[in-house]
């Protein structure tokens, strides 16, 4: 009788857990018991296959990075020759700056950061404020946008790939193609139900009493958004942030539609165009150049990211 | 300014309100003029909506609804779009291609199962019974989710490298095998994806897992050890069947996911050797976007639409399908 209950109170459970207390790891217990580890066979078995495990992580999950690395370092002849050899023929740290400055990752990098920062701003900004609507002021009309919003998780994005870039071509209204411009990624990214609804539902779990406290004190709905809802919701706000800021940097299909003019593209969309005409050592220093702030983020915000991950479960679920 | 604030019925209170009086709701707030509108928040709240409104509106709602429109029209973009029909749909499913592409993205999905969804459940269980370092397995199996699908895969093609030299061929080579050509070789291809596309994917569903299997009560397993559960037992009898309705969701996002296999095909193969990675998402892309046919969007969304029909009516099934089976 305890369990459905219990299943329905999961999701809420594990953002508290994910996010306000910042580590989505630790849990109550797992299926080993204290009794179970006390065995000395359970030890041992459970902590040589946790041994294997951890090898099989880092060769398997981390090993192609650290070749990519190394690759990055090392002479075309020896890649071409002896892929796995320790640098046989010494280190080419030319390779990075070769990329960085002839191949011009430096200028496809930092469109790719314009292209990220904007993506993230405008997605935060729509998932803020339409969250703020349709969690806080609730106006009447909120239940049919909350539909709207929602049903379009449902439809599969590649449905959208061709009437999108037809908009974005010729939009409505606005009359010129935004096509070429950093807009036609920035504004489809903030289409994001998944933000929405992340967001509103954590809207939902505050307070509603501070609210009325500072509506009753003479807030209005932009001191309520700006001083009291936005600063309580810092964890969620991270959340969306670092998973809108690195989507966008793996994003490849969209911005290779819509941003044509090579000196405007980001690192994704350019790569495969240069793979061919490029000495492959340098092509693989840029390789590793643009999987660098990515990976970066990720070590520097592994909790966001990790509870951000276990959310997506939840949420789906 | 404050005063006349506080006159202002909460927001949340009137939603609450009109839901009792489903009848009026709609003339209510405008009866007493847009003024009242206005001071009791109405212009505020649709400021704070018109992000909303009109990104979802121009980019979401409005492509969703022209999908199906131009599924049934002819248009290139000189002359204005005329309606064909079903020409669309029956030039599509005519096409020779389609039965190909249908049969290697299933062939995908169907590998990409069966490689990428017990392995992540396995690592996911055999990692929540780690007692030091969690955090490090974690980072470990998300690493490969954070670098860019266009970095996998360029990364990746270099790794399935065809001549004895290449980095996999090599590995292989210290234990007798090979060489391989991969990518080359019609057979080999299909598979070189999944496994790029499962090393990419898996640790995105190991979190969730991990997640899931954090929710699993203590006392579940408490109970279970009080009636002398092993520790078989308990991963069979417990841990599975706590983690059923992700696995179930998991299951269907993973097909739903896999069938619009992308840049692996693109990026690796172009579609061949002969066909052998030509997918309905590539075909998609050719009909629309490709350099020798191009510009065909009605076909493209035709075949779009009946993508997601078909996911759709995948889903309800399975919906009820697993619905019954939970219950039992």
């Amino acid at each position: 009788m305890t369990l459905p209950t219990r299943q329905r109170i999961r999701p809420p459970a594990g953002r508290d857990r994910g996010t306000r207390k910042g580590s989505g790891l630790e849990g109550d217990r797992g299926f080993v018991s204290d009794q179970d580890w006390r065995r000395p066979g359970v030890r041992r078995t459970l902590g040589g296959l946790h041994l294997v495990l951890l090898v099989l992580l880092v060769v398997i999950g981390v090993g192609p990075m650290l070749l990519l690395a190394k690759f990055a370092i090392t002479p075309t002849q020896d890649i071409i020759r002896t892929p796995l050899a320790i640098f046989p023929h010494g280190i080419a740290w030319s390779n990075i700056s070769q990329a960085w400055n002839d191949v011009q990752i430096s200028r496809y990098f930092l469109n790719t950061v314009w292209v990220a920062l904007g993506s993230w701003f405008v997605q935060l900004l729509v998932a803020t404020t339409g969250g703020f609507v349709l969690s806080v002021l609730r106006p009447k009309w909120a239940a049919l946008v909350n539909a709207l919003v929602i049903a379009t998780l449902f439809v599969p994005a590649v449905v959208l790939l061709v009437p999108l870039y037809l908009t974005v071509l010729h939009p409505p209204v606005i009359g010129t193609s935004l096509i070429n411009t950093y807009w036609a990624v920035w504004l489809p990214a903030g289409a994001s139900a998944f933000n929405v609804v992340l967001m509103a539902r954590f809207f939902d779990s505050l307070p509603r009493e501070i609210f009325e406290a500072a509506r009753v004190d003479g807030a209005g709905p932009f001191r309520l958004f700006a001083s009291i809802v936005l600063p309580m919701s810092k964890p969620i706000l991270g959340v969306v942030s670092v998973f809108a800021f690195i989507a966008s940097w793996k994003d490849f299909l969209w911005p290779m539609l819509v941003l044509k003019n090579p000196d405007i593209q980001p690192l994704s969309v350019r790569l495969p165009s240069i793979a061919a005409q490029t000495d492959l050592g340098v092509f693989l220093a840029a390789l590793a150049i643009s999987t660098l702030i990515p990976v970066l983020l990720f070590i520097g915000f592994q909790r966001l990211f990790l509870s951000g991950a276990g959310l997506g479960g939840a949420v789906k679920g | 300014m404050g005063a006349a604030r506080t006159l202002t019925p909460p927001a949340d209170l009137e939603a609450v309100a009109t839901a009792d009086r489903p009848a009026r709701a709609g003339g209510a707030g405008r009866r007493s003029g847009p003024l009242t509108w206005v001071r009791r928040g109405g212009l505020s709240t649709l400021v704070f909506a018109l992000p909303l409104l009109v990104v979802f509106g121009f980019f979401s709602w409005w492509p969703i609804v022209r999908a199906v429109v131009m599924s049934f029209q002819r248009t290139n973009l000189v002359k204005p779009a005329t309606w064909v029909g079903w020409d669309n749909f029956r030039y599509v499913l005519t096409d020779p291609d389609l039965p190909v592409a249908i049969r290697n993205t299933a062939y995908f999905a169907l590998l990409a199962l069966v490689i990428g969804f017990p392995i992540p459940l396995l690592l996911a269980v055999l990692m929540s019974s780690v007692r030091r370092a969690k955090g490090l397995y974690s980072v470990l199996a998300y690493l490969p989710v954070v670098v860019p699908p266009v970095v996998a895969v360029l990364l990746w093609k270099f790794f399935y490298d065809g001549s004895a030299d290449g980095v996999f061929n090599t590995i292989l080579g210290w234990v007798g095998l090979g060489p391989y050509a991969w990518l080359s070789s019609p057979s080999l291809a299909m598979p070189s994806l999944v496994l790029e596309a499962t090393w990419a994917a898996a640790g995105g569903t190991v979190i969730i897992y991990l997640a899931a299997l954090i929710g699993v009560p203590g006392e579940v397993y408490d109970a279970a050890e009080v009636d002398g559960a092993g520790l078989w037992h308990k991963v069979w009898h417990v841990t599975m069947p706590q983690l059923r309705g992700v696995l179930f969701i998991t299951f269907i996002l993973q097909i739903i996911g896999t069938v619009q296999v992308f840049i692996e095909p693109f990026l690796f193969t172009g579609g061949g050797p002969a066909n052998a990675t030509q997918t309905i998402l590539l075909m998609i892309y050719q009909y629309a976007f490709g350099r020798s046919l191009g510009g065909d969007y009605g076909a493209a969304t035709a075949l779009s639409v009946m993508l997601a029909a078909v996911l759709a009516v995948l889903s309800v099934l399975y919906f009820r399908l697993t619905a019954s089976w939970s219950k039992t």
